[in-house]
């Protein structure tokens, strides 16, 4: 139906999606979890956090999972590559998300303080250390990443979990954490009253604000600080062949090249900016479900901010250029990335009607007198 | 480079240990879903709590262990990433499909819905709150299906090609694959297993609440649809599971052969082994009780097929070998850059056996020159270990047949009322509630290591599929694996012995037994117990 070349790009486009899907629903959880221990102060207070999120957490972290999924199907290269380069992290991130589930299910079990508070632990490291997990490791991919193939096409991956906490890759993990921190913020004050949704405003208030530093010091940092790549020679881009058989350069600001290119592409960054002094402003207007728009907008325009930088690289090498896999090389076959394409356009709709359906179902603020009147049922 | 030896080995301890974990919890997701719909369904039809109270009760143990199902499996879906990334590279075109489709189609339908059915019930009409809860038990089974077809594939790998422009085999026919007769008998087999478990969980669990005589009526109820569904599901698992060995058979002729520790080919109809003790230095089987015709009739239903035996296997997959290495030889040519019409007809015509070539990397990096000593190992290694799938596949069908026992005789008493004097079947029932665990993992273990040393059967080794990682990553995540699971596993055990022994008290609707004043004394005369009849509303 489409061509080989055409399914690439819209392959190229529907990671994006899983990816923004992911951080828009299961970022606003991370955020909550993030800052449980600062905006609630009282079992009461933190059960209505954790409340707020409760009957929806579980499909947000299946964004997730079918990303993974997703990638493994339509980009087995970088599926294989990544988590495997990436090893050390991704465990550590895996351990932290093994929290969530048991966090929300156990921790109303039984009402003993040093049992609550030990999950409340829990809950709190599986919001805060995926962020700032798939944070660095973004940063990294800006970066390239040390790794080559063999003629049998087997990857080899030299370097080590600490080389991954570069200052660059530091910062764009603090980033993400404020990012998230901010969306769940605004989440937060779409679902409660009172004091936790003051408390939430003044943390809406500061994560954004250090979103927007840490995104700003990115940017000069990607325009004059880091080498870039560039595809000097590949094969026709509607043909099948290895990442190894194209020509790769490493330069100074190579990053910015889609941007020189493409100037509208300056629309992503702006937006970034804007959705985050959006959200601060709906919040001191009080209206949440705006400033909830606005924190959207941002986490989505940061993301597509740095995927379009690199356009079309996905995981540049720094150790072995050629190597870097690219939209182009990183593909699964024409056939298979032809039936995930009506798999996606079947299912992806369905899953936002009825995950819709279960928000409106659910809808309602959550507040002390929700928690008393659900002692035994509620999270 | 080919990973080390010792990688290779840290990385199947580590997906077998991760993957047992995760089906410690699959199983009571499976048949615990439907379960509580066909409480459900009760109630939405007869009106009475009761029923209501029945599944928000078994719900509540369903949360405990659904948490853990979610916790173990988020590993598996990015291990074979991590820990099998030339596995990944190799076969993702194929193996990848299904596990994205399974996220879309079935992750999200139960991971969206199951937090609705906990949290939904004050906020939708009855059969709403029903198709709710429906909607989460076909997710989870519709996500057994999509694994299953994968895995079905990892066995009998159809529907694909190698493609040499890529270095991978790639899909030819999705239909083959999906419609793969392994991935179907492996289904039903697998999810029929999880139903056995739920059964005995839902009928163990109740038995104690009899035993105790504590809430009868609802314990009663419980225990009818269990024993209703556990008889059933058991019949489906024997037959199925019988219906799996003849698919074994016809595509995966080494499995069968071990499962059976047939090591020689025996004349047609072959006898079965039902008990002995698979010497695999010596190859023959000591202390052999057999049946005669047996095997023959199991394995090819017929009384004239012969089934080879293990010695004339091995004999085949050394010719194999061979061919193996002129593709080998073929492919490289190839690679090279001669793409002629000729180098290519060259290998189309040995790729088959291309999978058997890759065996000898182990030994020998450039395969094309391993010696003949090389060559007899690499057909050694072509068998597996016969002990432990001989004796796993026994210990698995000796407790169907348990099973069916426990669930054949608890009906029969249920409908005959006499279960209240048959306190030796509910204590039977209570203890036999770990034994389908057994069962199911034994099972997978004769079904996986049945398949080495083959990750894809006949297409690529287990040896070569392996992430070159370093020793010390992969000792730093079983640590975290197993100090995790081992943890979270204490606590939900503590959790759900907790709120099975409150029982539907812990529902606090001031109706059950520890509401009651004086706690001890049961609200139920204990005269109910035997008799259905007094099933009134409570
Ligand atoms: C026969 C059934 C079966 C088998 C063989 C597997 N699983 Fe599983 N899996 C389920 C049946 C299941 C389930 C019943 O659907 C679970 C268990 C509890 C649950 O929450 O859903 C689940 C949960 C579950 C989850 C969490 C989904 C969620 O958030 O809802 C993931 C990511 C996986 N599995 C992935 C895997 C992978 C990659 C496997 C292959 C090695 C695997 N599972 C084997
Ligand atoms: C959840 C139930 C499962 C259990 C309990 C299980 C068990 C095992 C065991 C015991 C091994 C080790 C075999 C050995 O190395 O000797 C293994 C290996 C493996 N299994 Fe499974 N398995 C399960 C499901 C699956 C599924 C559904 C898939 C694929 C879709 C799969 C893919 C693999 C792979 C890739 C390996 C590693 C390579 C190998 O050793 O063969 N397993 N599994
Ligand atoms: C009573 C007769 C039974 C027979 C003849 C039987 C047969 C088989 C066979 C041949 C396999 C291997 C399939 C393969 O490797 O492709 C298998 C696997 C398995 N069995 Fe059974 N089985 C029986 C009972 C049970 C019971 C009672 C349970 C659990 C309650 C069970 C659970 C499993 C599981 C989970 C697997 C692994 C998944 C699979 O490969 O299908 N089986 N069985």
């Amino acid at each position: 139906m489409f061509d080989y070349e055409t399914l690439k790009i819209i392959w190229w486009a529907f990671v994006g999606v899983l990816l923004i899907g992911f951080a828009l629903m299961d970022g606003f959880d991370f955020g909550v979890g993030t800052l449980l221990p600062f905006v609630a102060k009282t079992d009461v207070e933190r059960r209505i956090m954790i409340n707020t999120i409760g009957p929806t957490w579980e499909g947000n972290q299946t964004w997730f999972i079918t990303a993974g999924g997703a990638l493994f199907a339509a980009w087995p290269l970088a599926y294989a590559a990544a988590f495997s380069g990436f090893y050390v992290a991704l465990m550590i991130l895996l351990f932290s998300l093994f929290l969530r589930p048991v966090g929300f299910d156990y921790r109303s079990k039984i009402a003993d303080t040093r049992w609550r508070s030990t999950w409340d632990w829990a809950l709190f490291v599986g919001g805060f250390v995926p962020p700032l997990i798939f944070g660095v490791a973004f940063g990294n991919l800006l970066l390239g990443v040390p790794f080559h193939y063999d003629d049998t096409m087997r990857l080899e991956y030299l370097g080590g979990f600490l080389d991954l906490l570069n200052p660059f890759g530091l910062l764009s993990g603090v980033l993400s954490v404020a990012m998230l921190s901010m969306h769940g913020a605004a989440f937060l004050r779409t679902k409660t009253d009172g004091v936790v949704a003051q408390r939430a405003g003044i943390a809406l208030m500061i994560s954004a604000m250090v979103m927007m530093f840490m995104f700003a010091a990115a940017g000069v940092w990607v325009a004059f600080g880091i080498d870039g790549y560039r595809i000097l020679t590949m094969p026709d881009a509607n043909s099948a062949f290895m990442p190894v058989v194209k020509t790769v350069e490493r330069l100074r600001g190579g990053w910015m090249d889609n941007y020189a290119r493409w100037p509208l592409m300056w629309a992503l960054p702006i937006a970034g900016f804007a959705g985050a002094l959006l959200s601060m402003l709906f919040t001191l207007r009080q209206r949440a479900v705006a400033a909830f728009m606005g924190s959207s907008l941002a986490v989505s325009s940061v993301i597509l901010t740095a995927g379009a930088s690199m356009f079309p690289f996905v995981m540049p090498s720094s150790l072995d250029p050629n190597s870097s896999l690219t939209a182009w090389d990183v593909v699964a076959s024409h056939k298979s990335l032809g039936i995930m394409f009506w798999v996606v356009v079947i299912f992806l709709p369905l899953i936002i009607v009825y995950t819709g359906w279960i928000y409106r179902v659910m809808r309602g603020k959550v507040d002390a007198a929700h928690i008393a009147a659900n002692e035994h049922s509620a999270y | 480079m080919a990973p080390i030896e010792e990688v290779v080995n840290l990385s199947r301890l580590q997906f077998a240990a991760t993957a047992m974990y995760h089906f410690l919890f699959v199983p009571l997701t499976l048949g615990l879903s439907w379960v509580l719909v066909i409480m459900e369904s009760v109630y939405v039809m007869t009106g009475r709590e009761i029923y209501r109270d029945m599944t928000k009760f078994w719900g509540k143990l369903f949360a405990i262990n659904f948490a853990m199902g979610v916790t173990t499996g988020i590993t598996l879906e990015f291990q074979f990433g991590t820990n099998w990334s030339y596995y990944s590279h190799y076969v993702g075109d194929i193996f990848g499909t299904p596990l994205a489709i399974e996220g879309m189609m079935a992750f999200f339908l139960e991971s969206s819905f199951v937090g609705l059915m906990f949290f939904g019930w004050n906020r939708l009409s009855k059969p709403a709150h029903l198709g709710v809860t429906f909607l989460v038990a076909l997710g989870s089974n519709l996500s057994a299906l999509w694994i299953l077809i994968a895995n079905g594939w990892m066995n009998n790998p159809v529907g694909a090609e190698f493609n040499f422009e890529t270095m991978r085999m790639e899909l030819v026919s999705m239909t083959e694959v999906i419609f793969n007769p392994v991935a179907q008998v492996k289904f039903v087999h697998t999810v029929a297993s999880g139903y056995v478990a739920a059964s005995m969980f839902v009928l163990g669990v109740s038995s104690y609440y009899l035993l105790k005589a504590r809430d009868t009526a609802f314990a009663l109820r419980s225990f009818a649809i269990a024993a209703a569904f556990g008889l059933a599901s058991t019949l489906s698992v024997i037959v199925l599971g019988d219906e799996s060995g003849y698919t074994a058979g016809e595509v995966n002729k080494v499995k069968l052969a071990s499962i059976e520790a047939e090591w020689e080919t025996e004349p047609a109809p072959a006898a079965f082994t039902v008990i002995g003790l698979p010497n695999d230095k010596e190859e023959r089987t000591d202390y052999a009780v057999k049946i005669p015709y047996m095997m023959g009739l199991i394995a090819t239903r017929s009384t004239d097929t012969q089934v080879t035996g293990i010695k004339d296997l091995k004999a085949q997959n050394r010719e194999r070998i061979i061919r193996g290495m002129a593709a080998y030889a073929a492919l490289t040519r190839l690679k090279s850059g001669d793409k002629s019409p000729e180098a290519r007809a060259a290998f189309n015509e040995l790729k088959s056996d291309l999978g058997y070539g890759l065996l000898l990397k182990k030994y020998t990096a450039t395969v094309i020159d391993a010696t003949p000593e090389q060559i007899t190992k690499a057909s050694n290694d072509s068998i597996p270990k016969v002990l432990p799938l001989f004796l796993g596949f026994r210990l698995m069908v000796g407790l169907g047949v348990l099973f069916l026992f426990i669930f054949a005789t608890s009906f029969y008493f249920l409908i005959r009322r006499r279960l209240a004097k048959k306190r030796w079947l509910l204590k039977l029932a209570l203890f036999s509630i770990p034994l389908p665990w057994v069962a199911i993992e034994t099972g997978w273990i004769v079904a996986e290591y049945g398949r080495q040393p083959w990750t894809i059967s006949g297409v690529l080794p287990t040896h070569l599929s392996a992430s070159t990682l370093q020793v010390n990553d992969l000792y730093f995540s079983l640590a975290g694996f197993m100090g995790f699971y081992t943890l979270l596993l204490v606590v939900e055990l503590y959790l759900m012995f907790k709120y099975a022994r409150l029982g539907p008290s812990s529902l606090h609707t001031g109706k059950y037994h520890f509401e009651q004043p004086g706690k001890q004394i049961s609200s139920d005369s204990p005269g109910s117990l035997g008799s259905l009849g007094s099933l009134g509303s409570p």
